[in-house]
């Protein structure tokens, strides 16, 4: 009844109020909004940025039984609407009809745990001087019953001037009540005034007290304590047991995203591969197929391979932060992440960038506070991530000779990238100082967390939110990696030679290598890695595949044969230095994308490509240089 | 204004307060008085009197739950007791202990 169940996909932007009616869902964070908004639009959604800002809002189409449509805003979590943070100012913005390219809404849904209603009701009181048709909705009903709370609805509704509905978003309980409303809504039903009069808005103390008024007129009792979440409390935070547990789901997660990720990758790939071939044979064989097989579809190719680990870590992460485990992992982190500046909701996103910065940067969104979630994203891309490895291996089979140190599963070449893995955390760390104590020295802000109790996450909810992040990713694949594929295949095949694409020494990307071998010659490194160099700019393995193509040597880091053209090519000073390079600069264009994404402008990232530029060029010289001295 | 306190003219307030009721109930003989919250053991209630901080912190505090004559019950924490989670007004808020402190006991 709640799903509509026809099969446009596409949502139409919302127009005027006068054709279809947009509806803003509110409420506090933990309140279950997000759940009924799924209930309510399904697939019917998507995410969208407001201008000029940070805050992110999902959109939803929603038909009713009378034929008519109605728009759902899902807004940012708030306890208050006096506009101070940026989600708070978002929702102020938008309820008051002052968001550009947005009308007011027709009516508000406001969403509010009714296990907690003394609290969450205060947040009624800003909505309903509002003055717009408001329903309230009281969610966690199974909750609220089984630990034997209760509240007189009827009387909420008679105090409130307002219609209320108690329902259980995640079981779909009592949503008839709220999809009559909606109905009812597009109608025009004005509310009444409140019996007991509003207080004064700006204050916590007054309205608190109006909600606890509210609470004893409407006979609420609370439910008791959460039992469940008291007894996996004393095991997740137990001062033993907590950090065993939350040490064995970091190993999971890691692992998970490292090593189980692997097989759904090599799938991705080979299906690139196997029907790159297939459309090499279809096509005949001019410089158009070279465009298509060898730019584009390889190109892409590179980027689409980490799907499969992006799309497992959001669902570690969306079971953590559904669970309510996220909080935990973050309290427990917290102590460890203040050290370097940081705080504990810091953790998971770090920890995230081991595989990829680029999901790890949207996993952010966890951080209320602004400053640390900038920070945040801005050391993220100086963890190891996956896209080094083939970059790491091959210099490191090429330079480095293999010997066992401490038995026969660590040798050198292990002791080298492990030794990479440390020095990526270390200039995260470094510059998280560096920061913190700089630009975005917090005024410190409290760290205030709230542990929500632990609650079953719905299939529904993770499987969306997965969707929403894989269309995400595609969509860039698409769009910015595509342009980059294209500008470099270009770059390496013209100009023309004889009518044939030239010699990858002569083409303009072998142009541009030559005039930047100045600049990177003090770091060891000739115009053919300067061609890599600049290839990696849209993803860090590409190098690989380009030193392949300039050497004529098939492109792999296990390829025996670029390895030793590689050491004919650069001394172990300079292929040190090209790892230290690897290890700090920022070579790829889904990091640098993303974070314009998610900072709202191209200042955080151009700034990040800097610093990293010349963090990395001044190491990879020192790194050279100090190994000159010995080699 | 560097500290909120906002106690004075809620004692004189409106009805019988369900809060007040719960002051005179649960009241601590004295032995916390002026303490912050860290004061407090594990499982031992107190009653917030006012937080030593600037307005928006002590706002945000505030809408979290922390309000002055609400009781204040810390329970577990993170290893090494910090930062700690406390059960107030139905809800259970974690906080550091340089936060903390700067919440006064009645």
């Amino acid at each position: 009844m709640a799903e509509c169940h026809d099969t446009t996909a596409t949502l139409p932007p919302p127009t005027s109020g006068r054709t279809r009616h947009v509806v803003a869902m509110v409420g506090p964070p933990n309140s279950g909004k997000s759940t009924l908004f799924n209930r309510l639009t399904g697939l019917h959604q998507k995410v969208a940025n407001f201008p000029g800002v940070t805050v992110e809002h999902r959109m939803g189409r929603m038909r009713l039984d009378i034929g008519r449509d109605v728009f759902l805003i899902d807004l940012p979590g708030v306890y208050s609407l006096e506009p101070r943070t940026e989600d708070e100012r978002v929702t102020h913005d938008v309820l008051k009809g002052q968001m550009k390219d947005l009308p007011r809404p027709d009516a508000v849904l406001l969403i509010l745990d009714s296990t907690n209603l003394g609290r969450h009701l205060a947040l009624a009181a800003p909505i309903l001087s509002l003055g717009l048709p408001t329903m309230i909705v009281l969610n966690m009903a199974d909750d609220l019953d089984r630990r034997g709370g209760k509240v007189d609805v009827v009387e909420l509704a008679n105090q409130l001037g307002t219609p209320v509905a108690l329902i259980s978003a995640s079981h779909g309980t009592g949503l008839n009540k709220v999809i009559e409303f909606l109905s009812g809504a597009t109608l025009g039903i004005k509310p009444k005034p409140p019996l007991l009069q509003l207080p004064v808005i700006q204050d916590v103390p007054k309205t608190r007290d109006w909600a606890s008024n509210i609470g004893r007129r409407t006979q609420y009792r609370a439910p008791a304590p959460p039992i469940w979440t008291r007894r996996l409390d004393a095991i997740f935070l137990h001062p033993v047991m907590g950090p065993l547990v939350f040490l064995l789901v970091v190993i999971g997660v890691f692992q998970t995203i490292f090593t189980g990720a692997r097989p759904l990758m090599d799938a991705v790939q080979d299906i690139i591969q196997t029907s790159g071939k297939w459309m090499g044979a279809a096509l005949p064989d001019n410089a158009l197929r070279s465009l298509v097989v060898d730019g584009i579809w390889s190109g892409v190719g590179s980027v689409v391979v980490f799907l499969p680990q992006i799309l497992l870590l959001f669902l570690f992460i969306g079971i953590l932060e559904d669970s309510g485990y996220l909080a935990r992992a973050a309290l427990i982190a917290d102590r460890t992440m203040y050290r370097i500046g940081l705080q504990g909701k810091s953790f998971i996103p770090l920890l995230s960038a081991y595989a990829c910065a680029v999901p790890a940067i949207m996993a952010t969104r966890t951080i209320e506070n602004k400053r640390d979630r900038i920070a945040t994203i801005l050391i993220a891309p100086f963890m190891t991530c996956s896209a080094r490895l083939p970059v790491y291996t091959l210099v490191i089979a090429a330079f480095i000779p293999e010997k066992a140190l401490l038995g026969p599963f660590f040798g050198t070449r292990a002791a080298a990238l492990l030794g990479l893995y440390v020095l990526g955390f270390l200039a995260a760390v470094v510059t998280a100082r560096l920061l913190k104590s700089t630009v975005l020295k917090s005024a410190r802000a409290p760290f205030v967390l709230e542990m929500p109790p632990y609650r079953w996450p719905t299939l529904q909810s993770i499987g969306l939110r997965l969707l929403d992040r894989a269309r995400v990713f595609l969509r860039r694949a698409g769009t910015v990696i595509l342009g980059v594929a294209v500008v470099l295949w270009i770059l390496s095949n013209l100009p023309l030679h004889d009518g044939k694409a030239p010699e990858i020494g002569h083409s303009i990307a072998g142009m541009i290598g030559h005039a930047v071998e100045p600049v990177i010659r003090p770091l060891g490194f000739n115009w053919k890695i300067g061609i890599g160099l600049i290839t990696s700019l849209a993803a860090r393995e590409v190098i690989v595949g380009t030193l392949g193509t300039i050497y004529g040597i098939e492109g792999t880091s296990q390829s025996v044969g670029l390895q030793a053209a590689l050491r004919h090519d650069l001394t172990p000073g300079g292929a040190a230095a090209l790892l230290v390079f690897f290890a700090f600069a920022m070579q790829c264009m889904s990091t640098i994308a993303v974070v314009r994404r998610e900072t709202g402008g191209w200042r955080w990232p151009a700034i990040q490509f800097a610093y990293m530029t010349v963090f990395a060029y001044v190491f990879a010289f020192l790194t050279n240089q100090l190994i000159s001295l010995f080699f | 204004m560097q500290t909120v306190c906002l106690i004075p003219d809620r004692a004189v307030d409106d009805t019988s307060s369900q809060m007040q009721v719960r002051v005179n109930k649960d009241k601590p003989q004295g032995s916390h008085t002026g303490n912050p919250i860290t004061s407090l053991r594990r499982g031992e209630s107190g009653i917030l009197d006012r937080i030593d901080l600037p307005e928006p912190d002590a706002r945000r505090l505030m809408e979290m739950g922390f309000l002055p004559g609400h009781t204040v019950v810390p329970a577990r924490s993170a290893p090494g007791g910090d930062p700690r989670v406390y059960q107030v007004d139905g809800s259970e808020i974690a906080l550091r202990r340089e936060t903390a402190r700067h919440l006064i006991l009645r």
